[in-house]
């Protein structure tokens, strides 16, 4: 029986891609964000920091910059896993642990901007 | 032919190459990235604080204020921003845009240092000089 092997060729393309579209979108918010403290200061106080996030296009533009970050996060660690770790078995778990905690980590700051 | 053909290294013996800048930036671009990825529960709960009740607000600045916590948002702002200055470096590459050697090399000297001179801009406005 043919060994089976633990990695596929239909993934890459659509991945390559997305890291770069995420890539694209959390450069452009990191600009926005940049700008609103140095030009804004909405760093300068708690009320102006609040206000920052409070306002809505705001709150659904950085949602949008957490998930395309967790989405670029998975794809930058799954490569990382996938060039240094040779055990499948090992590699698969730390696949899963990876996927769970982007996710958590995505609800968990979409909640916190949810909540403003 | 094989008198000409220098005999090749078998192994890559990392710590012997003298790597190129661009590889530099490469490699510093995969540790940022960890780094950061390692980190972000750490930034997730810092932007909840600082975006919390008045208490909570005051929990993030003693974490901040703190020396040690300084010190590795300092270097988080550094991975930030060489993940950042990098990440557009391979988004021109890929779009053929500074590929032959002088301008590729030039580009990675400009990514060290760029991210550097802001990282340093940054500590030195959090640390009160200016």
């Amino acid at each position: 029986m043919k060994a089976r092997i633990v990695v596929g060729a239909h993934y890459g393309l659509k991945d390559w891609l997305a890291q770069r579209i995420t890539a694209v979108i959390m450069a452009l918010y990191t600009l926005v964000l940049g700008a609103a403290i140095l030009f804004c200061g909405a760093a300068e106080s708690q009320e102006n920091w609040r206000a920052l996030f409070t306002n809505p296009l705001m709150g659904m533009v950085t949602s949008l910059f957490v998930v395309a970050l967790c989405y670029h996060a998975w794809v930058g660690v799954r490569d990382i896993w996938m060039d240094y770790v040779k055990p499948a078995s090992v590699r698969l778990t730390l696949h899963v642990l990876t996927l769970v905690a982007l996710v958590g980590y995505a609800a968990w700051a979409v909640r916190i901007l949810w909540r403003l | 032919m094989a008198e000409i053909t220098k005999p090749r290294p078998k192994f890559l013996t990392l710590t012997e190459i003298r790597q190129p800048v661009s590889a530099i930036v490469s490699i510093l671009h995969r540790v940022s990235g960890a780094g950061l990825f390692l980190c972000l529960p750490f930034l997730i709960c810092l932007l909840q604080l600082s975006l919390g009740s008045p208490e909570n607000f005051q929990t993030f600045k003693a974490i901040v204020g703190n020396p040690i916590a300084k010190l590795v948002l300092f270097g988080l702002i550094w991975a930030y921003l060489h993940h950042f200055c990098a990440g557009i470096r391979f988004l021109l590459l890929d779009l053929h845009i500074g590929v032959e050697k002088p301008q590729a090399r030039a580009s990675a000297k400009g990514v060290l240092v760029i991210s550097l001179a802001i990282t340093a801009v940054i500590a030195a406005k959090f640390l009160g000089v200016f």
